[in-house]
């Protein structure tokens, strides 16, 4: 592939003597959308933390757009165009929705009138033009999460880390959310998300990174992952795959 | 400023043991605010006044009811027991509305409203009782020990284990530690948060009242007094780690003897320094403290 | 109506009070209430603005009493530029401190508490230091000319001290509309969400506690030339730390007339007291300290806040976003 947007290179973070992230090494491609999946603990925000800067690698190297970016604080990255959301949100409780989106817009606006004005623009980007001056502390789960997107969006990034941006909604909000990320890398931004709402996982991701226990154990287009006997372990126990396979092939006779 | 060969052991030792005993009683103060910490998680800016209100409360118990402060500790530490349980349900935990901010500035505002009204009641003069025994020593080898320093020494180490053994058998006392680990899951067990957080509240403020009487023999009363205990409280508890008992009566005897030799080699004022820049350098380097759990 | 209109009403009002009345007692109220809406501007900037609690504002008024004092007590400096060079102090410890807690990541009560310690162990130091005076604490020589910054009457005095405060209003209210302002607000409201979105988050404190520290700093000089002593319990008590938050706080936080709303407040309470009670001391910080409580519990947007909750049109608030009446798109 062409010199990929985002290289991590053999990352590995310890908590004393946890490993969270083991040796992770992978490669995401300018504009597509890469889904990271794995069961619950396996390192997943862990390695988002540590891409956006919040938490420094205890090994390895990352790259982003052929530069080296290991161990940069998160305004920093974020100042070179990488934008996360965070998996439990988190707003700016006491200002409204729009001084909300307004502190992201002001990264590359220094006036207040025009960070206002394209801060108004993000927010009838994801859906929230009505609520621009509800407070944030007022806001419905689905219309949070539209505001974390709309936050992350402000700062104008290349790279979009979303952080189960679609934990916790209903079907039919998802339904409406999934749309939206499709049209926020059809405008040029890369993206990868942490999911575990499968159906959309399906139709959105180009490529999925699937991580257990810390370690990379596959990774493919969704169907290949999809029939993975080692991803089915992960999710269902040893043995699940030859189990489900067996299964399979009764119900085939 | 003299080496440390010029002074004599038996001084020195002195010095020490009565720092140890000292630091007793910083260590029975720190004590309060650490529980208060550890279970609440709010940092008590209060504390240093409500000790003046206890020593207040002890002076007069020995004035108008003739008691003499060992006697009074017992009413007044429940006294100021129910007194800090009711602060704590009734003030602190309903005006606050759950947030960190709020109680900073809500304790704070409780420390100068008790601090003034006390001022405003008895003056800015100090005041002191005086006992048949304050001045009495106990002789250990070449070193004098003051009683009183002697009997609030043995007074808090049965405070710490009576506190010790309470918190491990008696149901209240595994409620208040069940908080303190976990408060949404002790809630979910059907723990009245906000009647363990009262108690604990009313616990540490019993603690002062204790010590209040443990120092009235010796020391002076005025309405600022309780503040120089606090910071050197506040500097146990950074030390010992928010929430370690432990750690505050490790802390507490530790920072009595550093107290007791510093004021010997520098003198009363640059002492008091030392422990504020203690205070300031843990902080800065290390504020969860030696025993503490990340803060 | 904008903020800026209301602040420059405010400021035409207190303009107007030397034509209205010539009473020496009333200048002199409203000039040391003047001084504590100087010394709690400073506080917001850092506490109301950037959510970060000081407890010892003293240190720094502290540093610019003793630092005018001194200049010219023990160097001959001119007054006026010993007024600089105070605000100077103060701005240099306000870095110094800032650097230390700030690179630490303190935060919350722990900064409020190292804040507090750093006020103490000034005031320790300044009770024994030959340079303060020791004890006896500082006395600048009466020398009434105004190149000496003394005057005769009172009225100068008041037309400084408005004039500062007018520029800390200016100062808060620059910082408001700055993008400066918006990412110390979101330092406030969420740390690792500012980070997110690009905000340097140690940097913006930090210039934050230089700002508070110097116009902190600034009423500290001014205190010096008007009562002509200073010591260490008057520079560095609890006495100016407690109203410096008290008076924001109880104003409106993160409000630029905050300050001074709740300095007129606590001020003219504590002249009530007063009245009630006699001279004896302790009563009017009483007050205070319930007014704190009763604020927190009941009013946690301090009076802007009240006004402006009943007064749609009075913007008061520090929100970015622009009024109703002033947007561009429905």
């Amino acid at each position: 592939m062409p010199e990929p947007l985002l290289r991590v290179e053999k990352v590995s973070k310890h908590f004393g003597g946890v490993v969270a992230v083991d040796r992770a090494s992978f490669a995401i491609a300018a504009g597509h959308i890469t889904a990271l999946i794995g069961p619950n603990g396996a390192g997943k925000t862990t390695l988002f933390s540590i891409i956006a800067g919040f938490s420094p690698p205890s090994e390895g190297r990352i790259f982003y757009a052929g530069a080296e970016i290991t161990g940069e604080p998160p305004h920093r990255l974020a100042r070179r165009g990488i934008a996360r959301t965070f998996q439990i949100v988190q707003p700016f409780a006491g200002l409204t929705v729009w001084d909300n989106i307004a502190i992201g817009s002001h990264l590359l606006r220094p006036a207040r009138a025009d960070a206002l004005a394209a801060a108004a623009e993000t927010a009838q980007l994801v859906g929230l033009g009505e609520l621009v001056r509800r407070p944030a502390a007022s806001l419905t789960l689905s219309a949070l999460k539209r505001l974390e997107l709309a936050r992350a969006l402000a700062i104008e990034p290349r790279l979009l880390l979303l952080d189960e941006v679609l934990a916790g909604l209903n079907p039919c909000e998802i339904h409406d959310m999934v749309p939206l990320i499709r049209d926020i890398r059809d405008r040029g931004v890369t993206i990868v998300l942490i999911e575990h709402v499968m159906q959309a996982v399906m139709s959105l991701a180009d490529e999925v990174l699937v991580l257990a226990q810390g370690r990379i154990i596959a990774a493919g287009s969704p169907q290949a992952i999809a029939s993975h006997p080692r991803v089915i372990e992960a999710y269902l126990g040893h043995g699940a795959a030859a189990r489900l396979h067996a299964q399979q092939q009764s119900y085939d006779r | 400023m003299t080496a440390l060969g010029m002074l004599s052991p038996a001084i020195v030792l002195s010095a020490v043991l009565n720092g140890l005993l000292m630091g007793a009683v910083y260590a029975l103060v720190a004590l309060g605010l650490t529980l208060i910490y550890g279970v609440l998680h709010i940092i008590n800016f209060a504390h240093g006044a409500l000790l003046t209100a206890a020593m207040f409360a002890a002076l007069f118990a020995h004035r108008l009811l003739g008691l003499d402060p060992y006697v009074a500790a017992l009413p007044l530490s429940i006294s100021f027991f129910a007194l800090g349980y009711a602060l704590q349900r009734f003030v602190i935990g309903p005006a606050s509305h759950g947030r960190d901010e709020n109680y900073l500035l809500i304790t704070l505002g409780l420390a100068v409203v008790i601090e003034n009204a006390l001022l405003y009641a008895f003056r800015a003069d100090t005041r002191t009782i005086t006992l048949p025994y304050a001045f009495d020593v106990l002789e250990a080898g070449s070193v004098f020990l003051p009683v009183p320093r002697v009997v609030a020494f043995a007074v808090v180490m049965l405070v710490a284990l009576l506190l010790w053994l309470g918190m491990r058998f008696t149901d209240t006392g595994k409620a208040i530690r069940a908080v303190a680990k976990e408060k949404l899951g002790a809630e979910l067990a059907g723990i009245d948060v906000a009647h363990i957080y009262a108690v604990t509240f009313g616990i540490g403020t019993g603690c002062l009242a204790i010590a209040a009487c443990l120092l009235i023999p010796t020391y002076y009363v005025n309405p600022q007094a309780g503040n120089a205990f606090v910071l050197i409280a506040f500097t146990i508890v950074v030390l010992g780690g928010m929430g370690s008992v432990a750690g505050a009566l490790i802390g507490g005897l530790g920072v009595g003897v550093v107290e007791s030799l510093s004021g010997l080699y520098l003198g009363e004022s640059l002492g008091q320094i030392g422990i504020f820049i203690i205070l300031i350098l843990v902080l800065l380097l290390r504020p969860s403290g030696l025993f503490g759990a990340r803060a | 109506m904008s903020s800026a209109t209301v602040i420059a009403a405010a400021v035409a009002l207190l303009a107007a009070v030397p034509l209205l009345t010539a009473s020496n007692v009333v200048l002199n109220f409203l000039i040391v209430t003047l001084m504590v809406a100087l010394v709690g501007q400073g506080w917001n900037v850092l506490g109301g603005y950037g959510g970060q609690y000081s407890f010892g504002h003293s240190a720094f008024f502290g540093t610019g009493a003793f630092a005018t004092a001194i200049m010219q007590v023990r160097y001959g400096i001119n007054a006026w530029a010993a007024f600089c060079m105070g605000i100077a102090a103060g701005a240099l410890l306000g870095a110094v401190i800032g650097a230390l807690c700030f690179r630490s990541g303190l935060k919350g009560a722990y900064f409020a508490l190292v804040t507090l310690a750093f006020a103490e162990v000034l005031r320790i130091i300044a009770s024994v230091a030959p340079l303060t005076g020791a004890g006896v604490g500082t006395l600048i020589a009466l020398d009434l000319r105004p190149e000496a910054f003394q005057f005769r009457s009172r009225l100068p005095f008041y037309w400084i001290m408005l004039g500062l405060v007018t520029l800390s209003l200016v100062i808060a209210r620059l910082i408001e509309g700055a993008r400066f302002g918006a990412w110390l607000i979101a330092v406030r409201e969420n740390e690792d969400a500012a980070r997110a979105l690009g905000v340097d988050v140690t940097r913006i404190k930090l210039a934050a506690m230089i700002i508070s520290a110097a116009i902190a700093a600034a009423g500290g000089c001014f205190y010096a030339q008007y009562f002509l002593f200073v010591d260490a319990g008057i520079a560095y008590g609890p006495w100016i730390s407690v109203q410096a938050l008290l008076a924001p706080i109880i104003g409106g936080a993160g409000t630029a007339l905050g300050p001074l709303l709740g300095a007129l407040v606590i001020k003219t309470l504590g002249e009530l007291t007063k009245l009630v009670a006699g001279d004896a001391p302790g009563l009017d910080l009483v007050a205070f300290g319930s007014i704190l409580i009763a604020v927190v519990a009941f009013a946690p947007r301090g009076i802007a806040g009240l006004l402006s909750a009943s007064h749609d049109r009075l913007r008061l608030g520090s929100t970015l976003e622009p009024p109703a009446t002033e947007r561009a798109d429905a």
